[in-house]
């Protein structure tokens, strides 16, 4: 029989979206006292966990030591239960690997390191719950946990996936949709200055339709850093009532 | 507003998953009614007038159709009567899910604007979306769905505005409980058949309701004929055990009582199951996917060779079936017993609509009739209509909607009428629907892809495309065509060389991947040429005009330049968009005459004379390599201008410059093919002839035998050339005789992804690698070919289906069913407009030749006619004469005469009409004279004498 209709006649999708429309973000800061930073961030139902410990000074083999400018380390996992088939996963499979190494390429763009040389900057991710863009969730939760951490950055790292139906491109994409035979890119994004910290991409998709595709991530990247702004705001603004009682 | 869908789902390895999917409540669906001024919609379907006059509802009103509904009487919804219809998206998912064809035609609906059919999202609507309830089935869910959005419709529609115009919303289900449950709620609702009936002014629309479960009842006693199917869940255990197979169900075309379930085995190893009488077929009609369990090897029985056509009135009890089934179990060797098995449940319906006849009921007041498909697999089917002495002698079409165990026949409903039996239009029609020819009009989807007129080149068509105008191009094609999608050119280039251009219209510039047009075309695969009537794969603006490459009007091509020498060696190859200025549009005839009148010294006809010293160099080279020549009787008729009725019979004549044309497209196809490869090794688009299997030719070579005459067959050249030295003193005809008979011992060329496939050769034209560029406008494979080699010289985009060998490999298949049914419809076609001759000609003598040998009768091929027939020896009537048939030979005994391969013969030729849905051809033997088997040769007819009128 045919497959899922991605997106219908009427122009919705599966989940009831339209093809521009994000997914329902909603985010905490601070959920840690004992870590320098921390965010738990859901983007429908994928769910981010993100603790960030630093700048301190480096640990472990003292050669990966940079003069000028702060290491980031990052490490990404996925719960067992984060999957609706349980799967043991080890730590430091390919695919966590891989991914922790584009968090770190995406963070060494975003954050300040030339203020901290000679240190070591820890950001933790761990997806509880996985429905669909994994990596953009990933990034905007640790945004906001390097935010609570206080550490200085250029402009908040937004990430999106978006695909591509029927010439339409689709913005972030869910579970369904990624396994629908969609070709999909996940990018993220300094909004206010418009630089792209990355662009990652394994499917085909042909060069024509590339800028148009880059076009709707840049967009769906800034809706979501209008989220991460209101949720950094509304957490100043719980935290200074608390202070100032 | 968010809300969270949560179900389990089994995955492949049959373990349970639990999977969580979003579910997005919104506030911004509209309710598409024009009635309506609260909602923001931008555009409106749905009529504030919305008028069907009906005795049941006297106000204007929508009708929301449930799931059943739509899959049962999607023949009643396209109807033009039927307007403002709301389609929920539940029903819509549903209808998707079960029916892929019901869905395509709701959709073709749903596009057409004076339809005024609307979708509404009730699944992502905030009012209109209801969890499942705990013990709830998935059904039960759907319809209270449905019935919470006709509620809500009913209550958006009171608004102050509408109110006055007392718009409602009706709902049709043929479900009892769910119409209770609506009634209940206090909604409007009625079951179709009692809407239908209400319709005034409509009562053609009653006959084409389907059945519902609810009337079987009533139909056939209470007695129950067959034996429970098995419900799915069981079938798959049984198949997952072995105890059952799972297969195609083939009926027999003599025996409705016989058939066969093809079952697929690993690779190439299949199996058959045979299966004999009704209790055993268990309802499964021809195509059906069916599961079915081996009997006992001691109850196995072999195929019968008995004719048995189910005829004659309703048989309503058994008695005579059980007379007929015990003579087919009679005489069965322990040797030639096939295993054998029963029907235990179907896995899919492959039923579509068939063409057929009524017989009408004795009873005069009967409503109930029982109808006679023309294919002889399908078993008749009962009807109830009211026009029934309207629709005898009728051809018409009926839809099956279903076959309870009570019943001997399957119960369905009228579809529509194609005309009267035996008319040319009818018979058209019912060739292109029993072919599975797709022919109706383009819908207005598939319409709305065309490019607006009046159209012009405009510069953006001009990006990446060369500028040909200036060149001296011109197309060579038969008298009357009208889809010309090829042009030549041919030119002195400064350094003695020649330049040879192939220009082929550029359809995919206007056909793009993925929309309503391409898959309509893809769909349709190839333009279907009947005898005087064409078929359309793209709409008439495409194929009669922007893609046709008419003389002296602008056309955008996709070329294939090469530059030759004057050996015709290919020096240097190259693709490109371009846009050319035909100068002439000639015939072959046409074309001949300006290459033969040596006055005539103009640009065209040194071009033409150009390509055709090429072609003949082209033509040489290749046959040398071992290309064959085959040839097949191809007719054309000489119509009546006025009638349409064929006047006259000839078989086509091939000039020069139709193997000159022939020969530059086979050369462009294989530039192509060798580039696409080149570009896309996974997903070329190709085309493959296999060479035939050695035991193919075994009736050639006794043929030839039979004339002292040696073929050889080892490879294609070998037999070209054997076939070439072939000749027999005082028997000219003889070699195209052995000709037509190599041809049927040739395969099928089939269309192939090259990612799925290792072996490329085409072994009729001796080629490496194939494939077929030149006819965009005719064939869909063309047009994927146009694609790929666009992406493949950077002209235009790929895409991912384009890229994906599962995918292409799908295609093919489709393509070459579709190229095959295209064919045999052609066939059709021919036999039938020559039956139409031979009807209007009367009895008819010729000389002929026997082409083949058969147990009991010969095969006679007229070449004047380019028609074959049978002579049967054996006629029902009479006594059989002493027959004595040697495989060896093969020879024939008739009493003392011995009929070979090759003998001279002379027959009567008549139409035999004495069954009206199968007319065909008679030969009678006139000589050799056979006492007690031939017949006097007939006084030749005054008819035939008459003028001809062409
Ligand atoms: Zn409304």
């Amino acid at each position: 029989m045919a497959g899922m209709e991605l997106l219908s006649d009427q122009g919705y999708r599966l989940d009831g979206r339209k093809a521009t429309e994000l997914r329902k973000v909603q985010a905490r800061m601070g959920v840690f006292a004992q870590a320098d930073g921390s965010a738990y961030l859901e983007q429908g139902n994928t769910k981010a966990l993100a603790v960030v410990y630093g700048p301190h000074e480096m640990r472990g083999s003292r050669s990966r030591t940079l003069h000028d400018q702060a290491v980031i380390n990052c490490q990404y996992s996925m719960a067992t239960f984060s999957t609706a088939e349980r799967k043991r996963r080890p730590h430091g499979d390919r695919k966590s690997t891989e991914m922790s190494l584009h968090l770190k390429q995406t963070f060494e763009a975003a954050v300040m390191t030339q203020l901290y040389p000679r240190s070591q900057i820890d950001i933790y991710v761990k997806i509880l719950q996985s429905d669909g863009g994994n990596y953009s969730v990933c990034v905007n939760a640790a945004t906001l946990a390097v935010i609570d951490a206080g550490i200085p950055m250029r402009d908040y790292v937004c990430a999106c996936t978006v695909g591509f139906v029927d010439e339409t491109p689709l913005a972030d994409l869910c579970y369904a949709e990624e396994g629908g035979g969609v070709s999909s890119l996940a990018l993220a994004l300094l909004p206010r200055g418009g630089q792209i910290a990355l662009l990652q991409m394994d499917a085909r998709l042909h060069q024509d339709h590339l800028e148009r595709l880059i076009e709707a991530a840049m967009t769906a990247c800034k809706g979501v850093g209008k989220v991460l702004d209101e949720v950094v705001r509304q957490h100043l603004q719980e935290v200074s009532v608390l202070t100032s009682d | 507003m968010l809300k969270s869908k949560t179900f389990v789902k089994k995955t492949r390895s049959g373990r349970v998953m639990k999977i969580v999917r979003e579910h997005y409540l919104r506030d911004d669906i509209w309710c598409g009614s024009e009635a309506c001024d609260e909602c923001k919609q931008e555009s409106t379907v749905l009529q504030q007038e919305a008028c069907i006059e009906s005795n049941l509802c006297s106000y204007p009103h929508y009708l929301i159709p449930d799931t059943n509904v739509v899959l049962h009487q999607i023949d009643v919804l396209g109807d033009p009567v039927i307007r403002n219809v709301i389609i929920l998206q539940t029903v819509l998912q549903e209808v998707r899910h079960r029916s892929a064809p019901v869905y395509k035609r709701l959709k073709d609906i749903m596009h057409e604007k004076e339809k005024h059919f609307y979708t509404f999202t009730n699944e992502h609507h905030r009012e209109t979306f209801i969890e499942r309830e705990p013990g709830e089935s998935a059904n039960d869910r759907n319809d209270r769905a449905i019935r919470v959005a006709a509620r809500w419709y009913s209550q958006h529609l009171k608004t102050p505005k509408s109110s006055t115009d007392g718009l409602k919303v009706v709902l049709l289900t043929n479900d009892q409980g769910n119409k209770q449950k609506a009634e209940d709620s206090g909604l409007l609702v009625y079951k179709c058949e009692e809407y239908i009936k209400s319709l005034i002014a409509n009562p053609d629309l009653m006959d084409r309701l389907a059945l519902s479960s609810d009337d079987k009842n009533e139909i056939t006693s209470s007695k129950v004929l067959f034996p429970e199917h098995l419900p799915l869940s069981r079938i798959q255990t049984g198949i997952k055990s072995g105890s059952f197979l799972q297969g195609t169900f083939r009926a027999s075309r003599d025996n409705y009582l016989e058939a066969t379930v093809f079952v697929q085995g690993e690779g190439e190893d299949s199996t058959e199951v045979l299966i004999q009488g009704l209790q055993d077929l268990n309802r499964a009609v021809h195509q059906d996917v069916v599961a079915v369990q081996l009997l006992p090897r001691n109850q196995w029985v072999a195929p019968s060779s008995v004719v048995l056509q189910d005829e004659g009135t309703a048989k309503d009890d058994d008695i005579e079936e059980e007379e007929e089934e015990k003579v087919l179990r009679i005489s069965a060797h322990e040797a030639a017993r096939k295993p054998t098995g029963k029907v235990v449940g179907i896995i899919k319906r492959n039923w579509r609509p068939f063409c057929g006849m009524l017989n009408v009921s004795q009873i005069k007041e009967s409503t109930r009739h029982l109808f006679t498909p023309a294919d002889r697999r399908i078993p008749r089917i009962r009807i109830e209509t009211r026009q029934a002495s309207t629709l005898a002698g009728q051809r018409i079409m009926v839809a099956i909607d279903g076959w309870p165990k009570d019943s001997r026949y399957p119960n369905g409903h009228f579809v529509r009428s194609l005309g009267s039996a035996g008319e040319k239009d009818t018979e058209e029609e019912v060739l292109l629907l029993e072919h599975d020819v797709p022919h109706q009009a383009f819908s207005q989807a598939v319409l709305s892809f065309l490019p607006k007129m009046p159209w012009a080149i405009t510069p953006e068509d001009m990006v990446r495309r060369e500028d040909l105008r200036h060149l001296t191009v011109c197309s060579v094609d038969p008298p009357g065509c009208t889809d010309i999608d090829d042009a030549l050119h041919c030119r002195d280039l400064e350094n003695g060389n020649l330049e040879v251009g192939v220009h082929i219209a550029d359809v995919s510039h206007f056909i793009r991947p993925g929309n309503a047009l391409d898959k309509e075309a893809a769909s349709r695969g190839t333009t279907v040429y009947l005898c005087g009537k064409r078929i359309d794969m793209v709409p008439e603006l495409l194929s009669s005009n922007l893609c046709s490459l008419r003389s002296n009007v602008e056309r955008l091509t996709f070329s294939c330049i090469w530059e030759m020498n004057h050996k015709a060696e290919i020096l240097k190859t190259r693709f490109t968009k371009s846009v050319i200025n035909s100068k002439a549009s000639l015939t072959y005839a046409e074309a001949q005459m300006r290459i033969d009148d040596a006055t005539k010294n103009d640009s065209i006809t040194k071009s033409l004379r150009g390509l055709n010293k090429l072609a003949k160099i082209l033509k040489r080279q290749r046959i040398e390599k071992g290309a064959l020549t085959l040839s097949s009787m191809e007719v054309r008729f000489h119509m009546d201008s006025e009638t349409h009725d064929p006047i006259d019979l000839q078989t086509k004549e091939l000039m020069e410059t139709n193997s000159m044309v022939e020969e530059f497209m086979l050369l462009a196809n294989i530039s192509v093919a060798q580039k696409i490869y080149d570009e896309f090794a996974e997903c070329a688009l190709l085309r493959k002839h296999p060479p035939p299997p050695p035991s193919n030719y075994d009736i050639l070579l006794k043929a030839a035998k039979s004339k002292d005459v040696e073929i050889h067959t080892d490879s294609a050249k070998a037999l070209a050339d054997s076939l070439d030295v072939a000749r027999v003193d005082g028997f000219p005809y003889f070699n195209t005789l052995l000709r037509i008979l190599a041809t049927r011992c040739m395969m099928q060329a089939v269309y192939f992804c090259s990612g799925m496939d290792s072996d490329f050769h085409h072994y009729g034209l001796a080629s490496p690698i194939y494939t077929h560029f030149t006819s965009p406008i005719r064939r869909y494979a063309d047009i994927i070919v146009h694609r790929l080699l666009a992406a493949a010289i950077g002209a235009d985009s790929t895409y991912p289906d384009l890229m994906d060998k599962h995918k292409q490999s799908a295609l093919c298949i489709n393509l070459n069913y579709r190229h095959k049914m295209a064919q045999y419809a052609q066939r059709a076609s021919v036999s039938f407009h020559t039956q139409l001759f031979f009807k209007n000609r009367g009895i008819v003598n010729e000389e002929g030749f026997v082409l083949f040998v058969r147990k009991n009768a010969i095969i006679v091929l007229i070449p004047k006619f380019g028609l074959e027939g049978t002579v049967f020896f054996d006629t029902k009537d009479k006594t059989a004469p002493n027959l004595v048939f040697d495989e060896e030979g093969p020879t024939l005994n008739v009493e003392q005469h011995t009929f070979h391969i090759f003998d001279k013969v002379k027959v009567t030729i008549s139409l035999d009409d004495s069954n009206i849905q199968h007319q065909k051809i008679r030969m009678a033997l006139i000589d050799p004279v056979i006492p007690g088997v031939s017949v006097p040769a007939p006084d030749i007819e005054p008819q035939a004498k008459k003028p001809k009128l062409d």
